[in-house]
């Protein structure tokens, strides 16, 4: 794109072309490029030679997968019924993604405007990834045709694993509503991206309320298995709030994160609204996080304290949990409060990233390292490790397709003239916004 | 949405006020324990009595109608089998339901057998996690399973504080999980004993009513007091379970978890459970009222985003 732009080639991000004409889908999905000018900066860029050569090694086997059944990929674990897909797919994919509910009630909630450029991000990251949680649950399930059972056939309401599978699907169409206003500006449908505005309060609750109960009941399914989670990572009465409390932090930290990587990687996409902002809110967001890995620390501490396991962290088991509290939690919070004191942007990313290793560090240690410590380690099946790969792969080039087409990291211009006098205004979060003013 | 009037409401409120009062509430409600039905059947295993001779494997698998073993049931070598670099011994399988297992305890002369299968919890972790509701735990006792309506999502083995429930992960179109069914359908729903117990030779299992086997399991213990431990494995361990066990050694010893709770599983989970309800009824309010107070004469939703654009100002 960058070889495009030396040209004066700008890409589409708005209605109407340069000249006034309407752009058609297909214009639209080909970025208002040439065929030509559209394929070659496709083959132009490396990382997309990497997705390819990933995913060409991996679908086969997740083909092969569906065609030899489970045993044919995994261990066949009795101890280990859930490996990598649920242990990194879904228990590690879901914190990361709290990111839709915390930023949709910062803006609509809480009315922090000054939030807005990201907002968009932070809703799409949050609907990604619980859409590709349920990618790796459909893998990994025995029979997954039977996903809609407790939906509609077979019910079990007294299950943790019934309000998860509740919610989740309730909270995808949430999302998928509070992602398709982007969407229906984009395809140029503004009634249907009135109406769903109009429900935007109401929607965002109920993406508090099913993110508040769903994050915490991956926690509780824990709590099903006393005598296999280690007790350091164990605790009846806090398994869920942990889980909650600390997808708070992952949710913002990987907004950070992933804007860093657009900001890095992508900066022609983003327009000057979302440049000019993006240091403050990372800044901000960093402050919303360090409060969320503090109280994540306290209660963690308490849980400890309330089952009396001090004995447990003079052990091996001990150490490495220290290990995780100690890199994961305490050393971003040094971080955070280093780089938020001394506005050094750079510090905060850097401590968003660690706490987003802090979190995978965390579930897998629930799900796997910790899980059966009484037993023996669990290594997974290569196959099984390139299949988590290769979904994480489908992950991004899914997340980039939409990136690079609606309207996340810039705004859309209904009408080219309207969009060549608007006038971006500096966020600031004291005074009520007047975004793009009105000629 | 349909409208309820005032006047329908409250004739509404007040009928069922008074269904309420006049229905007959003469005997409290059990409080929300369950300690396993009356009648439930059970088995008591005296360990000191086992001989692994392996005929209640092979009975099973017959009964069952499982496939052919790897090894035949004569053969005695799979004792000295070991699985994930020493640490493991056999354990129930997808093609097995109960095995045999050899220990050689401290500072005893002889070995000692082990049958483990499922044990038939009172209150069972495996159906307790299920979110299709495929397990059921009959009168009888026997903890069973439908398999038409396995999602495989593998919870229950997650959840089984035994580690009992097998999958069968070799299939492709209807892998469902496997595990002892107290052999309901062919002989416990008719009051006849399972295949193990019927075809044990040595006494070593007994087949009756989880309150009688108790008090057979302490009358032996009580009479022999050298011979026996004194606990009952199985009496308290995660709310009873239905198999019992006898040991002459420490049940730690013979590879029995000693460490897991008295009380139910699901107890565990009670907590967030509970929870659920009070977000779901407090949150809306919670946050619709935050935003009001957050939002106060600042005229929300009119600026918002690229709304201003198409608003009429």
């Amino acid at each position: 794109m960058k070889t495009l732009e030396r040209f004066g080639i700008k890409p589409l991000d708005g209605a109407e072309s340069r000249e006034g004409k309407r752009w058609n889908v297909m214009e639209k999905l080909f970025l208002g490029l040439t065929l030509d000018q559209y394929l070659n900066q496709v083959v132009r860029n490396k990382f997309n030679w990497i997705l390819t050569a990933i995913m060409a090694v991996g679908i086969p086997f997740i083909i092969y997968r569906f065609i030899f059944g489970l045993g044919s990929v995994t261990h066949s674990s009795y101890e280990y019924p859930w490996g990598l897909f649920l242990g990194f797919g879904l228990f590690c994919m879901v914190p990361l993604s709290a990111s839709g509910f915390m930023l949709g009630t910062t803006v609509e909630i809480f009315g922090r405007h000054d939030f807005e450029p990201i907002e968009r991000l932070a809703l799409l990251n949050g609907l990604l990834g619980y859409f590709f949680a349920v990618v790796y649950l459909l893998v990994d399930l025995g029979q997954p045709w039977r996903l809609a059972y407790p939906m509609v056939y077979a019910w079990g309401p007294a299950a943790v694993l019934f309000l998860v599978g509740w919610h989740v699907a309730t909270y995808l169409s949430v999302q998928v509503a509070e992602v398709s206003v982007s969407f229906f500006e984009w395809i140029g449908w503004p009634n249907a991206k009135k109406f769903i505005r109009k429900g935007t309060i109401g929607l965002t609750v109920s993406g508090i309320i099913l993110s508040t109960l769903h994050q915490g009941a991956l926690g509780a399914l824990f709590t099903y298995a006393p005598g296999k989670v280690h007790p350091l990572w164990y605790s009846s009465e806090f398994q869920w709030i942990h889980y909650f409390t600390s997808s708070i932090p992952g949710g913002l930290c990987m907004v950070i994160a992933v804007s860093t990587i657009v900001i890095m990687t992508m900066a022609w996409r983003c327009d000057d609204r979302f440049k000019d902002n993006l240091d403050d809110l990372t800044i901000k967001l960093a402050k919303g996080a360090s409060m969320g890995l503090i109280t994540y620390l306290v209660i963690k501490l308490i849980a400890v304290a309330h089952d009396n396991e001090w004995v447990y962290l003079a052990t091996g088991w001990g150490v490495w949990w220290m290990l995780e509290i100690l890199g994961g939690v305490v050393l971003p919070l040094v971080l955070f409060a280093y780089g938020i004191r001394h506005k050094m942007v750079t510090m905060v990313r850097i401590g968003a990233f660690v706490t987003i290793a802090g979190i995978l560090l965390n579930r897998l240690n629930t799900a796997l390292i910790a899980f059966n410590w009484k037993l023996y380690q669990e290594i997974p099946h290569i196959a099984e490790i390139i299949i988590s790969i290769t979904i994480f792969a489908i992950y991004i080039a899914t997340y980039r397709f939409i990136l690079n087409r609606l309207p996340i990291l810039y705004q859309w211009k209904a009408q080219t003239q309207e969009a060549e006098v608007s006038v971006a205004v500096t966020a600031s979060p004291e005074r009520e916004q007047e975004i793009p003013a009105r000629a | 949405m349909s409208k309820v009037s005032r006047r329908k409401f409250l004739a509404g409120s007040l009928a069922g006020g008074a269904a309420v009062m006049l229905s007959p509430a003469k005997n409290a409600m059990a409080a929300g324990s369950f300690a396993g039905f009356p009648e439930g059947m059970g088995v008591l295993v005296d360990m000191t009595r086992c001989v692994g001779c392996r005929s209640c494997e092979a009975a099973c698998n017959k009964e069952q109608k499982l496939p052919a073993p790897d090894q035949p049931f004569d053969d005695y070598s799979v004792f000295d089998q070991t699985f994930h670099h020493g640490t493991q011994k056999r354990r129930p399988t997808e093609k097995a339901y109960t095995v045999v297992n050899r220990y050689e305890p401290e500072g005893s002369d002889k070995p000692v057998y082990r049958k483990i299968q499922c044990n038939h919890c009172n209150e069972p972790a495996c159906l307790t996690s299920c979110f299709v509701n495929a397990y059921t735990k009959t009168n009888e006792g026997a903890v069973v399973y439908d398999g038409s309506v396995c999602v495989g999502c593998r919870n229950c083995m997650i959840a089984c504080p035994f580690h009992i429930p097998g999958y069968s992960y070799s299939k492709v179109i209807d892998p469902v999980v496997k595990k002892c069914i107290f052999c309901y359908d062919t002989r416990v729903k008719y009051g006849k004993p399972p295949a193990c117990v019927e075809i044990c030779p040595a006494q070593v299992l007994t087949f009756g009513k989880r309150k009688d086997l108790l008090k057979i399991a302490r009358a032996r213990i009580k009479k022999n007091p050298g011979k026996y431990q004194a606990e009952i494995y199985g009496e308290k361990t995660v709310g009873g379970t239905g198999w019992l066990y006898l040991s002459g050694e420490p049940f730690e010893q013979l590879g029995f978890d000693t460490t897991l709770q008295k009380e139910p599983i699901i107890n565990n989970v009670k907590g967030f459970l509970g929870t659920v309800p009070m977000v779901l009824a407090i949150w809306p309010a919670l946050f619709t009222g935050f935003h009001l107070l957050a939002t106060k004469n600042k005229g929300h939703d009119d600026h918002h985003d690229s709304d201003a654009e198409e608003g009429e100002e």
